[in-house]
């Protein structure tokens, strides 16, 4: 597809108020997922010519021990949340942690947690890849994630959100069914892509900790918890008509934190309680659009734009 | 601009961290901690006693709640001197009435330039926590090594001659360090640090001048970082200690003892219409059976003397 400097021109503009009907299993009204971001950042990870996370000059000790938090403490207690209410986790995964701490993929394994793609480590971006370095990014992380768990690869969140204009082209290619990558919707989309199929599934920004507690309003706990909950309550409401996906994004190194695993558990309490709620993982979400949902949607959008 | 293939290399990638200063592991599959008196939770209050010159250095790294106006700030420096004139008088009060013994992390300027203060610590017998020189001194990746040995021996030697006390704890302004700080702080008989924000517990940190003990000092139960980087308001950080005590407090009926640690700059929280607060969230604390009011060395000694 055309890309230009203005437009990424990946997707078909769909109002929302006009779509073909979206159902889940048992007539579930919401599609809800979890995704932790299991991560590993190298103390001196090599330069990239387009970004740099760390504000201090290596090592970063703040930021590099802050996140190592996560894989000591954080996601232990961040699992057994999720364990008490039945919510199984799908992995935004640095591959690189079935290397460094192939403990936390037992745990997760054991658990029937999916696992996809955040590249190979969070200080390695996308960003200034050839073709042929993504190509072997993809393979790397498809071996890797088999070897470790037996799982076929099937979605994708971009380290840092960096993308190149290849990205989605060469995940359809390798058959990978789903990108986190976009946010410009609350039910999964058809992505256009050269080759296969792609899909957009919602992951989220809004609803993401690590945006809630440090950027938009920087939300102390309780917040996290009251914006979790409305933005369910509305999903749910408008799921009866018209089914949509909530997704709540983690990083155990914040939401594992004792003061804040507490208050996001209830959240947790709060959206298994309902009835018509399919807890799900995005691999479940995406098999089960493209089976019964993804033609309609695409003729449907053909349609409207007249091609 | 593009990467090199050297950029899909990765050198460490393999079991454990990427560096050797300290063993990966799970924090809730370690041998139980006891402390004294089957005591359920050590809690270690780290008030910052520090001197903000007016003309510090910025760059390459600032220290938190540093400052960077046109000479003469008198603004910003007058502020932070509050710390040492009035607000520590009103923790000093406050703790004694609670019997709070806390361990006050200190510049060694503060101990040549304040010796009342100096006098009041050791009255209590409050341990001194070395915390650089001033707050235009800091530690950084890439510094000049003569230039940081050299503020290392200047730090600890001071502060052992201003208080009289052995010094056995390091904490770098802002936790910011370079490859080496560790190293020093060994090579000047320093035996705990508190910069690496990665656990709960204490675990041991090797050096080159032998091992050290990790001490979970916190990032995130810290007034400035709360009331002032995230803008919360103080009946919020009064909640965020509680829940953090409670999960902490609830983790120790199975995991053995814990450790709550709350740092506090009087600058911050020694204003009159705060310090309300903490009393509120101290008082909820040693509310509870089990709580020992501890300095790091105390909960130091008592992590070595297990079995």
């Amino acid at each position: 597809m055309p890309v230009s400097l203005s437009d990424p021109d990946i997707y078909a503009y769909s109002p929302y108020n006009n779509r073909p009907k979206i159902t889940w299993p048992n007539g579930a009204r919401v599609a809800f997922w979890v995704a932790p971001n299991i991560e590993f950042y190298e103390t001196h990870p090599p330069p990239n010519p387009v970004r740099q996370d760390m504000s201090r000059p290596a090592p970063d000790v703040m930021f590099y021990a802050h996140r190592d938090y996560g894989n000591r403490v954080g996601v232990w207690r961040m699992m057994e949340a999720m364990d008490r209410y039945g919510v199984r986790g799908s992995v935004s995964l640095n591959v690189a942690v079935c290397d460094h701490h192939p403990e936390i993929i037992e745990a997760c394994v054991e658990r029937d947690w999916e696992l996809f793609s955040h590249g190979v480590y969070n200080t390695r971006y996308q960003y200034g890849m050839s073709e042929a370095h993504h190509r072997e990014l993809i393979e790397d992380v498809i071996e890797t994630i088999k070897k470790a768990s037996g799982q076929k690869l099937a979605g994708w969140l971009s380290p840092a959100l960096s993308n190149t204009e290849q990205t989605l082209d060469l995940l359809a290619e390798y058959d990978v069914l789903y990108t986190c990558d976009l946010f410009h919707d609350d039910q999964p989309q058809p992505v256009k892509v050269k080759k296969n199929k792609l899909i957009s599934i919602p992951y989220s920004l809004e609803m993401n900790d690590i945006v809630v507690y440090h950027q938009i309003n920087s939300s102390p706990p309780h917040q996290y918890t009251e914006v979790i909950k409305r933005q369910f309550d509305q999903l749910y409401e408008e799921g009866a008509e018209n089914g949509t996906v909530m997704c709540i994004p983690l990083h155990p190194f914040l939401v594992g934190q004792p003061h804040r695993v507490g208050p996001f558990a209830e959240a947790l309490e709060y959206i298994t309680s309902h009835d018509d709620v399919w807890v799900t993982t995005g691999r479940e979400i995406a098999e089960y659009y493209f089976e019964h949902h993804y033609d309609n949607v695409v003729a449907a959008q053909s349609a409207t734009a007249g091609e | 601009m593009s990467v090199t293939d050297d950029y899909m290399k990765y050198p460490i990638r393999g079991y454990g961290m990427d560096h050797d200063r300290y063993d990966w592991d799970i924090m809730f599959r370690r041998k139980p901690v006891k402390w004294p008196n089957d005591a359920r939770v050590a809690l270690w209050i780290t008030p910052l006693l520090q001197w903000f010159p007016m003309d510090m250095e910025t760059k390459p790294v600032a220290a938190p709640g540093g400052f960077n106006r046109p000479y003469p700030d008198y603004r910003n420096y007058s502020h932070r001197d509050y710390s040492l004139r009035v607000g520590i008088f009103r923790f000093f009060k406050l703790f004694d009435d609670l019997g709070i013994k806390a361990s006050a992390a200190m510049n060694s300027a503060v101990g040549e330039r304040y010796p009342v203060v100096v006098d009041e610590i050791n009255k209590r017998d409050w341990e001194v926590i070395a915390h650089g020189v001033h707050m235009g001194c800091m530690h950084y990746g890439g510094m000049d090594e003569k230039l940081e040995a050299d503020r290392v021996k200047e730090c600890t030697e001071s502060l052992r001659k201003t208080t009289g006390q052995p010094i056995r704890g390091w904490m770098s302004i802002g936790k910011s360090e370079s490859d080496n700080t560790p190293d020093l702080m060994a090579a000047n008989g320093v035996e705990y640090h508190c910069d690496w924000a990665n656990d709960d517990m204490p675990y041991p940190f090797r050096t080159k001048n032998g091992d050290l003990i990790a001490m979970p000092h916190t990032v995130e139960i810290d007034d400035r970082a709360v009331l002032l980087g995230f803008h919360h308001r103080e009946q919020e950080f009064v909640q965020q200690i509680k829940d953090q005590f409670d999960v902490l407090y609830a983790e120790s009926e199975q995991y053995g003892g814990r450790i709550m640690s709350i740092n506090l700059h009087p600058w911050v929280m020694g204003h009159p219409y705060r310090i309300i607060y903490l009393k509120e969230a101290l008082q909820y604390i040693l509310g509870h059976d089990g709580v020992w009011s501890a300095t790091g060395a105390e909960i130091l000694d008592a992590f070595k003397a297990q079995a």
